[in-house]
């Protein structure tokens, strides 16, 4: 492992809601990666417009660590509501940069970190008197000055960087490229530099990369998915998943010469009616989307059940936020999975698409339409806040090489030459039957979706062998889709007898877990659901370990429970359930300490 | 044309549904009647008629008519926004939404509104008796203050009115009408298909089995008591000559979007349906009498519809593919190097 301190710490820049902070923390991040050197930002923001205390965490990371740290070794302090407990958050050898103003004795002070105080409020407005309301977020850029010149960030870079930020705007390139030159030059006068945090340049690492948010990637999957029908609710974090869309759309699904859309967004009065809308569409012979959030899909249950009953195909977007009830709406955690997966009355069973990173939100959301038309049922595609709004170090996404998969739909001709077509009739006993569309201009086209008790001929029936059947077969449909959802990635020895499995942004902790864990000489096998219904590889995967620790971030172990539920009886005794559930991301802590406790073996220290 | 098929060569028989299995002489059958009756008239092409509808009485009469049509018998109250997404993925469907009062007015009146705000080119038939039939006749959010249940309970709640209610919304084309009256309503509906927006109709329908007792406002008896009839309505579509002749001054003249026309014939007073002002007022009034003024209650035809405000390609939305729908490989690359 090489020495901590030189690539390899977490700032954690506090700041002021509203303060404008995010622009100057970009701009750190992008400038680091700029230097070759992976980099993981983790915003971790309150559910405030203007006010209330904000972290920014940049974490530095030659090994290419993508989740949260948990400590963090450079403070930039620049809220005096926070400044106790942010000091005191600081790992033992850590460096402060704080306004000067700050009072650094009793709890505020500490022997062991490096203290760089800066006058920010007196440097911006010396130098940015007549810039008004600009002046909070030059300040903001001063630090990034600061931080240039103690950790040796060339001003080209952090130049480079600001223009990728401001895109082709110069004048805010310019004075925000000079705000940065005030901090460098006051700390360059001033500071003597006394930690050891340091970063150099390295290669090979992040070439090619780009920073996205999953929401981004996942608004990019429905755009080249074809989705034609959006409806949506304003919430958070999934809101900018549809307003990303709406841009794409704004740039991508206009004709340049007639103005027409290929596209119709809506903004519904309600999440119900979102779902209404995306179950009208869809049956309609859309491609349908919305996107939302946990109490979003509450309002969204009853449609899901018809959804499923009466087989009409739509995507839903859930970025998971703490919950229950409002809950925390701009922490994250995984706690929809077991509501999702069974979302509405009656026996309901969805197909929930997992994605860990930015290149699965993008192509899961593509692959869920092709999944919502081939099964004709709702597909969820569950990421939560830390994968849908944080800025990711990612490949440049893949142009799509497949076809849309429009599934089983007859058109005239094929009702022609069909005898007895019947809209849930199981022809290819694969539990998926063949529907046709409104609009196709053949007298037997026509059928009556409904909710209620059908048969094969979509004809109203309360006999108990129909209703009977139809569920039986909607449980065939089910196993047919675990082997056609996208399926686990597994890392297996085969001398290693213990096994993680995890699911969507808990990836990022596992990969950093079991390198520690490795190294501390315990191995573990892997398996990385992406998709529920369970392929049938779990449970082979099981049987061949004599424990699994199944780690999420919700309290109850939701996934454990299903799989509790779902596996042969024989094998439940092989699970162990690691969870994680304060708000914020899981770090690579939260699953080594308590894995190490269930092996019985001495704690190893990671860091 | 032969004398049984319609403009487009079918037979009314094709209009037909299955046999009913609402109670023997609801209102609810008559309307479907009078619905076959416009829809074989009109002319519309069964494969392109979406029918759509909540959960109550009301909403399972699309079973009863035009049985090759699509049908979409939703959730309770949430049938608009089911709508909304058909008619957005192929604009070139005859959206015909069936609802009930409760459906409409208390559990879906949020969906009610929202529709109606956004103007989707819909037909939106409440058939409306004041009570919940399915569940036993409970009172719905339309029942008249001092309305009875069939057990003498009284409704003491505010009545909402549909009609006036939608009209406050900006709805385009508003109509009231009664389940017995055949005669106004089929050109009422008919016009209604013709209307580019959403186009509302409440159609008062007495629940047999739970609300035509005495005490009740939507009894048979109350409401051919209380039916004040503004104009009887002739339709008469695009490109057809008007054969009848009306006596100059008599009549007024409504052109709708497609070139058709709605001819409301006077009674005994002159109601202008373009103006809203009036339109409110005569519902408002009306209501305080305790009558059902029933016709015409309201047109605009220069709105735009949710289709036209979107700017949607006329190509139906569910038509499009990949060659239309993905970028090329050129620009995706562009765009990923920025």
């Amino acid at each position: 492992m090489p020495a901590r301190a030189v690539n390899d710490f977490t700032i954690r820049v506090a700041t002021v809601n509203g303060s404008g902070s995010q622009s100057s923390n970009l701009v750190l991040t992008n400038a680091v990666a700029r230097l070759g050197i992976p980099v993981a930002p983790k915003n971790v923001f309150p559910s405030n417009i203007e006010g209330l205390p904000t972290w920014f965490d940049v974490r530095v990371t030659a090994l290419g660590y993508q989740c949260r740290a948990r400590d963090f070794d450079v403070l930039v302090a620049l809220n005096a509501t926070t400044w106790q407990q942010d000091v005191a958050g600081v790992k033992s050898g850590g460096a402060v940069i704080h306004e000067e103003a700050y009072p650094c004795k009793g709890d505020t002070f500490r022997e062991d970190l490096s203290y760089y105080p800066v006058p920010f409020t007196k440097l911006a407005k010396e130098q940015f008197a007549d810039k008004g309301d600009l002046r909070k977020y030059l300040m903001n850029m001063i630090y990034v000055g600061v931080l240039g010149h103690l950790l040796d960030i060339p001003l080209n870079t952090i130049e480079e960087s600001l223009r990728a930020q401001f895109r082709s705007k110069a004048a805010a390139v310019e004075l925000n490229l000079s705000a940065v030159n005030v901090g460098l030059e006051y700390a360059r006068e001033h500071l003597e530099k006394h930690d050891p945090f340091r970063l150099i340049p390295m290669s090979g690492k992040t070439d090619g990369l780009m920073f996205m948010e999953g929401n981004r990637a996942a608004a990019l999957g429905c755009l080249m998915g074809g989705c034609t029908v959006a409806a949506w609710y304003p919430i958070t974090p999934s809101s900018s998943l549809c307003e990303y869309f709406i841009q794409y759309c704004d740039r991508y699904r206009v004709d340049g010469e007639t103005g027409e859309r290929n596209v119709a967004i809506v903004q519904a009065e309600d999440e119900l009616a979102a779902a209404g809308i995306v179950f009208g569409a869809g049956w309609a012979g859309a491609r349908a989307m919305t996107s939302t959030s946990g109490p979003g899909i509450s309002l969204m249950a009853e449609y899901a059940g018809y959804g499923y009953f009466a087989e009409v195909p739509g995507v839903i977007f859930d970025v998971q936020r703490a919950g229950p009830s409002t809950g925390l709406p701009t922490r994250t955690m995984q706690a929809d999975v077991s509501f999702a997966y069974t979302l509405s009355h009656g026996d309901t069973k969805h197909l929930i698409l997992l994605p860990a990173t930015v290149t699965e939100a993008y192509e899961f959301a593509m692959e869920s339409f092709d999944l919502a038309e081939r099964f004709q049922t709702p597909v969820f595609v569950l990421s939560d806040l830390d994968l849908g709004m944080n800025a990711w170090l990612t490949p440049a996404l893949r142009y799509p090489e497949k076809p849309f998969d429009r599934g089983k739909v007859l058109g005239a001709d094929d009702l022609s030459s069909v005898k007895g077509w019947g809209r849930y009739r199981d022809v290819d006993k694969d539990g998926i039957a063949y529907r046709t569309l409104p609009g196709t201009k053949h007298p037997h086209a026509g059928f009556f979706t409904r909710g209620t008790g059908h048969d094969e001929e979509a004809r109203y029936s309360e006999m108990p062998e129909v209703w009977q059947r139809n569920l039986d077969r909607l449980v065939r449909k089910h196993d047919t889709a675990r082997s056609a959802v996208p399926q686990p990635v597994v890392e297996e020895k085969k001398s290693c007898k213990i096994a993680i499995l995890a699911y969507g942004t808990t990836h990022h902790a596992v990969v950093e877990a079991r390198d520690y864990l490795r190294e501390a000489g315990i191995e573990f096998n892997y398996m990385r659901l992406r998709a529920l219904p369970l392929s049938p590889e779990v449970a082979t995967f099981v049987r061949r370990h004599d424990r699994v620790y199944v780690v999420e971030q919700n309290r109850d172990g939701q996934l454990y429970g299903i799989l509790r539920t779902e596996l042969p009886t024989h094998l439940i005794g092989r699970l162990e359930s690691i969870r994680h559930y304060n708000g914020v991301p899981i770090d690579a802590r939260s699953i080594i300490d308590p894995l190490l406790e269930e092996e019985r073996r001495p704690a190893v220290v990671a860091e | 044309m032969t004398a049984n098929l319609n403009i487009i060569g079918l037979a009314r028989e094709v209009y037909k549904g299955l046999p009913t299995t609402l109670c023997a002489g609801c209102g609810h059958n008559s309307i479907t009647n009078h619905l076959i009756k416009a829809l074989f008239e009109y002319g519309v092409e069964p494969h392109k008629l979406a029918k759509m509808s909540g959960i109550g009485c009301s909403s399972k009469t699309p079973a009863y008519f035009v049985e090759q049509a699509h049908g979409f018998n939703g959730l309770h109250g949430r049938m608009p926004s089911a709508a909304t997404g058909a008619k957005l993925a192929n604009r070139d469907l005859l959206v015909l939404g069936i609802s009930g009062d409760g459906d409409t007015a208390s559990i879906g009146l949020g969906q009610y509104c929202h529709m109606i705000r956004r103007n989707v080119d819909c037909t939106y038939i409440v058939e409306n008796n004041g009570c919940y039939g399915l569940t036993k006749g409970q009172f719905s959010a339309t029942a008249d203050v001092g309305s009875t249940q069939k057990g003498g309970k009284v409704n003491e709640y505010a009545t909402i009115d549909i009609c006036g209610l939608a009209i406050e919304l900006g709805a385009t084309f508003v109509a009231r009408s009664f389940s017995g009256d055949g005669k106004q309503l089929v050109p009422l509906l008919q016009a209604a298909f013709s209307h580019r927006g959403t186009a509302i109709l409440d159609v008062i329908s007495p629940c047999v089995t739970f609300n035509d007792h005495e005490g009740s406002t939507k009894s048979y008896a109350y409401v051919k008591e209380h039916d004040v009839v503004l104009h009887t309505a002739d339709y008469i579509a695009g490109g057809r000559e008007v054969l009848v002749d009306y006596e100059p001054g008599t009549v007024r003249d409504v052109e709708l979007e497609d070139g058709s026309h709605v001819v409301l014939r006077k009674l005994d007073l002159d109601y202008d349906p373009t103006n809203v002002i009036d339109a409110l007022r005569t519902i408002h009034d009306s209501g305080t009498r305790g009558e059902f003024v029933t016709g015409l209650l309201y047109v605009d035809t220069k709105q735009q519809d949710l289709c036209e405000r979107e700017g949607l390609s006329r190509t139906p939305l569910a038509q499009l593919d990949e060659e239309q729908l993905r970028m090329g490989r050129e620009q995706w690359q562009e765009l990923m190097a920025t």
